[in-house]
């Protein structure tokens, strides 16, 4: 262990329990690596394809006529901020994946812009993601992925693809955008996963 | 948004190196130079940057990313530091670190961000405050590989005490126009009154999309969006324009 002198640090705030190495932020930083997107709700079209080349898609309406939840969850940003309790509101994987018939194990997610990101599709089920469209009780800004994002929260949040447009049902493991990039393929914040490797 | 390109070799861990402290440089009164020995440092692409870890001496740690300012070589890098009101670590690496002292460090991480010297396309290099880090080093790289393509550099900052590497900016470079946008304060004489960063600035100063600049934007959060969405209305192609936002965390 390196100690660097002089260096006393800040401990986090009371009972939170941080992942290894992130730190607590109140704000919320915006990450993605290109110009953001302006796009409209209302032209919104969510694909889901399977394995088999069966493709579902949800317009704006479909989609704000499903059941919807409020998750307040943690997230983690492989860029070392985290931040605690954060409230959504969107459809739950569950319901939007519940008429989809596949024997895949993987996703390959795609977002409007270009992004792409691979999440096991276990990962997207029994109550681990959602497809969001409200934050903090107002409808999601573009710089944070509106209209629609994905949101996993218990990977590192790039997986939780902003202005989401598609996900993919596949045989294989293809890694996206940063996971070809260095990144890590799984990205569990509680296990440092930041890089390849790790 | 093309494919990210893989970066190092496939499977090798990104480890954990101890640097030392070599040299410090001051900039101005909040923003510090840290020259970094680092043994069996690889070297880095233009743009990326480095994870620092800071441990206390109960073992406490703590780490954040910053981008390399140097000039890709072994062994040795450059990070350059703004201290930030109530930060846990800048203030730490601005201020207190002296020469002799040590940190770890890993990476260098990051495929997107990043300008290879074998690029043959024109360059614009947009910078908000200390958002030029990564960008110099893609100025430092193109000169250390005797590259001729020319650059593009627009560089927004409060006012004329503001700036980094005043001094290498003004000596230039064949090839790179620099242009300063001040936001409060500008020098006497300057033509352009102090301001945020309009679309103007990018059409008088940028490159004309038809010239098909690959594009950079470095900056804090609202800067970059601005900078970013006034390159698309002014018919750069999405793909073309790389960002990098930073800010908002209080760090």
């Amino acid at each position: 262990m390196i100690i660097s002198r002089g260096f006393h640090g800040r401990r986090p705030t009371a009972d939170r329990k941080l992942p290894p190495g992130q730190y607590e932020t109140t704000g919320f930083p915006v990450l993605s690596a290109g110009p953001t997107p302006r796009l409209s709700a209302a032209d919104t079209e969510l694909s889901v394809t399977a394995e088999t080349g069966r493709r579902h898609t949800w317009r704006w309406a479909d989609l704000m006529a499903l059941p919807s939840e409020r998750p307040t969850v943690d997230l983690h940003c492989v860029t070392k901020w985290s931040k605690f309790e954060t409230r959504w509101e969107g459809i739950s994987l569950d319901v939007l994946l519940a008429d989809v018939e596949t024997d895949a194990d993987h996703t390959l997610v795609s977002s409007h812009g270009g992004y792409t990101t691979n999440i096991p599709l276990a990962d997207l089920l029994d109550g681990k993601a959602w497809v969001v469209h409200t934050y903090e009780g107002e409808p999601l800004a573009p710089e944070h992925g509106g209209p629609l994002r994905l949101l996993v929260p218990h990977l590192y949040l790039w997986k939780s693809a902003k202005w989401l447009r598609s996900i993919e049902l596949r045989d294989e493991d293809e890694p996206g955008f940063w996971e070809s990039a260095g990144y890590h393929d799984y990205g569990d914040p509680w296990r440092e996963q930041r890089y390849r490797g790790d | 948004m093309a494919r990210a390109t893989v970066q190092g070799r496939l499977g090798e861990r990104l480890r954990w190196r101890t640097a030392e402290v070599v040299g410090r440089g001051s900039e101005y009164a909040e923003a510090t130079t840290l020259m970094l020995k680092v043994p069996d440092w690889p070297g880095h692409l233009a743009g990326q940057h480095v994870d620092v870890r800071l441990t206390a001496e109960d073992g406490y740690s703590t780490q954040r990313s910053y981008s390399v300012a140097s000039t890709p070589e072994p062994g040795y890098l450059e990070i350059t530091v703004q201290s930030l009101p109530d930060g846990e670590v800048s203030p730490y690496l601005a201020h207190d670190m002296a020469v002799g002292d040590l940190l770890e460090l890993r990476g260098p991480v990051g495929g997107w961000f990043v300008w290879r010297p074998e690029q043959e396309e024109p360059v614009l290099l947009v910078a908000g405050g200390s958002g030029l880090v990564p960008l110099m080093s893609m100025i430092r790289a193109r000169g250390s590989s005797g590259g001729r393509t020319p650059f593009r550099l627009l560089y927004s900052l409060r006012s004329p005490a503001h700036g980094l590497y005043t001094k290498e900016l003004r000596e230039g470079l064949p090839g790179l126009d620099v242009t300063y946008l001040y936001t409060r304060e500008a020098p006497e004489g300057a033509k352009r009154e102090p301001g945020r960063i309009v679309p103007s600035d990018l059409v008088d100063h940028g490159w004309p999309a038809e010239f098909a600049p690959t594009c950079y934007v470095c900056g804090p959060t609202a800067f970059a969006e601005k900078a970013s969405a006034y390159l698309v209305l002014l018919g750069h192609s999405p793909e073309r324009v790389r960002v990098e936002r930073f800010g908002g965390t209080g760090e």
